[in-house]
């Protein structure tokens, strides 16, 4: 840390204020100044439109020659002679406070609910920083959502980043909503709150959202950051890091739990195309940025637990894979970053399976730690092990089945067929408001393993078998 | 700070930065920039120009600001206290930057990598007296670094001459004087600590061929697809296939003497998992802590870019310094993947041509420095050490035809390749036994037979064989069903089952099953091999195959990797006696 400031840094916070008139050139959200004093890198800067409207902006490249903005509320109606720069001396900022829960805020953290802006407590950069790996707690506190597929077989843990991979016309905001309304922690304090970050998502699912949180009354506790699908596109970027801002201040100076659900990330990935295009970037798979996996990591990385602090952030990004294809470079290098991932599928959801949530491909990677004797119960590890295996099997023999006929399969493949049908059925499928207890999805997976002859219950212990699978259970 | 000004920022774009006024910078110099001090490397020098990539982050960094140079490349402190630590990309103290700056990494702080105010205590070589010639390499004493790790002080490389003195045994921290040499060129003054650049291997005396495997008690990677001390090995594999855990689990339970765990640009939770499990672990060989072997390195997705490219040379830099003293030491990377898009960015940053998908046209020969690092030594000391290197590969979509897989793939001998259909059924590890290949398996095969049994190389084969015939009988089965074929098909079909479910999968998570010794591998092979001669054999006598799939011993077999410990010989000589019984019973019957 610096004790004296030098020459050049007091030369920049008195040029700080300093304003520039008329820009040299703007391309797309990009706006160009030549022949400033030294700018920061990432500084903030404050562009002004004839109608004396103030846009906010970053500034992304800086040289002797030249500064390349980055103008969040897009450039529209902004000329080259009539606008005028401001550079702050310091980065883009948002002042944050308990208060902003019960609220609704632009992309940039300005109400747009008719109500004045909170008092903020503090002042926070919002492009964050890295957690040191040694501050943080390792998340082991199961979160019971009362959906069968997520407790059961996919468990949602404490300060986890666990993002739903969906299609369009899945139903992805209805599982977001029926989690937040669900989520609790059993005999844990449940100080919580839900900040929900909308970037590109239609009118209508943000209304969605709300009259959600409104229904349950939790609406207190939520506090919504909107950039929609009429926004410019470019203040996508900063939404969610606004957000997030906003949630390390409840988790960790006011110890609450938050859960983030972040909506719909394939529209910021396309935005951060957008701004690298126009820069003039190499593009690496799909005319997406070689750096999308750092900055994605910027994003999902911001949740955790921090060792001596009481809150904790659960991130819940939603993605709508494009063409359901799920190597696409956007939930790609998501599922690099995540800790595992709920995917969606439409042949579920078309077959009226709600949530249709594929059995195989989804994955949680704090499960392990989270659930078992004093968490959840005992034979939870061995069960979901053990429908996992056998519920692959079904796919085996399904496809089996569509060449050679049901009828010729074996006896014990038909057993198979019957459990696949149950454990979807019954198991996975479940009511929108229906909120199962732990206990209530156990029983109905051993009722699917009931199904099959206890010999091929490899994955279970001779005593579970005994307990649950022979006895009442 | 003594460093001096070497000039001055033109232009910040990210990590990259243009400076210029450029004096008497030298390439790779380590460089300080801006007032708050933050760490970078000169990777360009033209004219007065030079291009810096910064290992911190650069906000707020503006033109005009100074470029402080240190006159040296950027290099490692190495000295006893390095075991158990976690360190940055860039080896700054983790812990001690906790203590500076909270629970966030803020730019332009430092601290050192090594605690000054401890005190180790030296013990000197009592063979060593002053007058003896020395040379680099050789040991001038030892310390206790932990309860299972001796730190042998060594010469650096680059001195020799003549002892003049040494200090008797006692407390010093790293870097108090403990030794001085007459040189050539004038007296060094040693203190035990000493530095390395990174980007520069340690000299050896030689290479040596590879013959001792790394046992990692994992079945199926010591019984298929061995990995030799000093080799190098790939473990690609999509998202949720199981890299991680396989690292993890190589970590916790291979025979290396130290482990260097590289957690390059992954996720944050990972390394706490590694930093709380570790330590609670007790390594089966010794009965001490596993974090008393281990050196971690996290630089996570969300740090800056730049360090994660230094990252890996940290790690196997580190890793020779172990070698050095005469140790075996794995490295694990994970994931090279990362660290291969982080040159990408930089390079897209500094405006170079790219070439396949993005990536620089010297991604190959970066790769193959990196991997060329590994091998089994003579150190410089006299004694044997090496440095193997197993380094997890991140495809983009679980392809393996991309880039990074592919030029990994010329450069390692050792290819585990996990499969996303074992991974969604759970089968873990899930390493694909028809994909992954091992090129030291004639290296490994004498050890094998000499420690633990005559037989293994054969039984391997055997297995292998079988394991390809099933995949031709799948084809099959897939067209018409498994009842179409004859029992003595079906039987082969039966018996990959049986391999897959009681030997190819391990439970990490279990008590016995997490750690197999080389006898209890061997013998569960032999078991499942037995099934499958004599039932072969019956079958042919006429014994069906339901008979053959309903004997009680079989659901013995398949627990038998949670049920018997490794120095369960005995039980596994009942447990054969049992199945070649009943074998007997069903033949008795047909016969």
């Amino acid at each position: 840390m610096p004790e004296q400031e030098t020459r050049n840094e007091a030369r920049r916070r008195l040029m700080s204020g300093r304003e520039y008139v008329g820009a040299d050139r703007i391309d797309g959200p990009l706006l160009v100044l030549r022949k400033t004093h030294p700018v920061g890198y990432r500084e903030l800067a404050e562009c002004v439109d004839r109608e004396g409207h103030t846009r906010l902006g970053m500034v992304l490249d800086t040289s002797d020659d030249a500064v390349v903005i980055q103008v969040f509320e897009g450039t529209q109606g902004l000329t080259l002679p009539g606008t005028k720069v401001r550079f702050r001396g310091r980065p883009l900022t948002l002042g944050v406070t308990e208060k902003m829960l019960g609220r609704v805020f632009d992309g940039l953290g300005r109400p747009i609910d008719g109500g004045p802006a909170p008092l903020a407590q503090e002042e926070v950069d919002v492009n964050g920083r890295p957690i040191n790996p040694t501050s943080r707690e390792y998340p082991r506190d199961f979160i019971q959502t009362g959906i069968s597929a997520i407790d059961g077989m996919n468990t949602l843990i404490r300060g986890q980043k666990l993002p739903i991979f969906s299609g369009n016309g899945l139903p992805h905001n209805e599982l977001a909503a029926q989690i937040a309304r669900q989520a609790k922690i059993r005999g844990g304090s449940n100080d919580f709150a839900v900040v929900f970050a909308a970037m590109g998502v239609k009118h209508d699912v943000a209304r969605y959202f709300t009259r959600s949180f409104e229904e349950t009354g939790v609406l207190e506790n939520v506090a919504l950051f909107l950039s929609l699908a009429d926004d410019p596109s470019i203040e996508r970027i900063i939404t969610p890091r606004t957000a997030l801002t906003l949630a390390e201040h409840l988790a960790y100076r006011k110890g609450l739990h938050v859960l983030v659900i972040l909506t719909d990330m394939s529209n910021y990935c396309e935005s951060l195309r957008e701004i690298s295009t126009i820069r003039g970037e190499i593009p690496s798979r799909k005319g997406y940025p070689g750096y999308l996996y750092s900055d994605l990591a910027e994003i999902y990385e911001r949740s955790g637990m921090i060792r001596g602090t009481p809150g904790s952030i659960t991130q819940l990004p939603i993605l709508t894979m494009p063409s359901d294809d799920i190597s696409h470079p956007i939930p790609d290098l998501t599922g690099y970053i995540t800790e595992g991932q709920i995917v969606f599928e439409r042949e579920m959801s078309g077959r009226g399976i709600y949530p249709p949530v594929a059995g195989l491909p989804s994955l949680s990677r704090l499960m392990k730690d989270g659930i078992g004797e004093g968490m959840t119960r005992e034979d939870h590890p061995h069960l979901a092990s053990q429908l996992f295996a056998a519920y692959s099997y079904v796919k085996d023999v399904r496809n089996l089945a569509s060449v050679i006929g049901e009828e010729e399969l074996t006896p014990l493949d038909h057993q198979y067929l019957e459990f696949g049908e149950f454990f979807e059925r019954k198991f996975v499928s479940q009511g929108k408001d229906e909120d199962r207890p732990i206990e209530r999805t156990l029983e109905l997976g051993w009722e699917a393993l009931k199904l099959l002859p206890s010999e091929e219950l490899h994955r279970v212990t001779d005593e579970e078998i005994e307990t649950y699978y022979l006895g009442e259970g | 700070m003594k460093d001096r000004i070497i000039g001055r920022v033109r232009r910040v774009n990210g990590p990259v930065i243009e400076a210029d006024g450029i004096t008497d910078a030298q390439m790779l110099e380590l460089v300080r920039v801006g007032e708050s001090r933050l760490v970078g490397e000169v990777l360009k020098l033209s004219g007065d120009r030079a291009v810096i990539q910064v290992y911190e982050d650069t906000t707020g960094l503006a033109p005009r600001d100074n470029v402080y140079g240190a006159g040296m490349p950027l290099s490692l402190e190495l000295g006893p206290g390095l075991i158990g630590s976690i360190y940055d990309g860039i080896q700054r103290p983790l812990e001690a930057l906790r203590s500076l700056s909270g629970h966030y990494i803020e730019s332009g702080i430092t601290a050192e990598p090594l605690d000054r105010t401890r005190t180790w205590r030296f013990v000197p070589d009592p063979d060593l007296k002053p007058g003896a010639p020395v040379a680099g390499g050789r040991i001038l004493g030892t310390v206790r670094e932990t309860s299972r790790v001796e730190h042998r002080v060594l010469v650096p490389p680059e001195v020799s001459g003549t002892l003049e003195s040494l200090v008797p045994e006692g407390d010093y921290p790293v870097d108090r004087r403990i030794a001085v040499v007459r040189t050539d060129s004038g007296t060094r003054e040693l203190p035990m600590l000493q530095s390395w650049p990174i980007r520069i291997p340690r000299p050896v005396r030689q290479r040596r061929p590879l013959s001792i495997p790394l046992i990692t008690g994992q079945r199926v990677i010591d019984t298929l697809f061995p990995l030799a001390k000093g080799g190098t090995v790939a473990i690609p594999g999509g998202f949720g296939t199981g890299k991680t855990m396989t690292q993890h689990a190589i970590a916790k339970w291979c025979d290396a003497d130290i482990i260097v765990y590289i957690g390059c640009g992954e996720r944050g939770n990972e390394m706490t998992d590694v930093l709380t499990e570790f330590p609670k672990l007790v390594d089966p060989r010794t009965g001490r802590s596993l974090m008393e072997r281990t050196i971690l390195i996290a630089n996570t997705s969300n740090m800056p870019v730049s360090a994660r490219e230094a990252s890996v040379y940290t790690g196997v830099t580190l890793a020779e310094y172990y070698r050095d003293q005469g140790y075996h030491v794995a490295v694990m990377a994970d994931s090279t993947s990362r660290w291969a898009e982080a040159l990408r960015e930089l390079s897209g940053r500094m405006e170079e041509m790219p070439a396949e998908e993005g990536f620089p046209a010297y991604l190959p020969t970066r790769i193959a420095d990196f991997y060329e690092r590994a091998g089994y030594m003579d150190t410089l000391s006299g004694r044997e050490g090496s440095v193997s290197i197993i380094g997890a590969v991140s495809p983009p979509g679980g392809d393996f035809s991309e880039p990074v897989t592919q030029h990994t793939r010329r450069f390692v001998r050792c290819f585990w390749g996990l499969d996303r259909q074992l991974a969604n059924a759970r089968h873990y590890p899930a390493i694909s036994w028809l994909d992954s290949y091992s090129e030291y398996l004639d290296d490994v095969t004498p050890w094998w037979e000499e420690h633990a049994g005559a037989s293994w190389a054969g039984e391997r084969r055997e297995i292998l064989e079988l394991l390809q015939r099933e995949v031709r009988l799948q084809q099959v089965v897939k067209l018409v069903g498994p009842d179409a074929l004859p029992d003595s098909q079906r039987f082969v079909l039966e018996v990959c089952a049986l391999f897959k479910n009681a030997f190819l999968q391990q439970n990490a998570f279990d008590d016995v099953d997490r750690y197999s010794s080389v006898d209890k591998q061997l013998r569960m092979l032999s078991l499942i091999l037995v099934y499958w001669r004599r039932g072969a054999e019956a079958i042919k006598r006429g014994v069906t195959l339901v008979k053959l799939k309903q004997m009680k011993v079989l659901s013995d077999i398949i627990k038998m990797k949670f049920n018997i410990r490794d120095e369960g010989a005995a039980e596994f000589d009942k447990l054969q006696a049992r199945l070649e019984r009943s074998l007997d019973q069903l033949e008795s019957i047909y016969a």
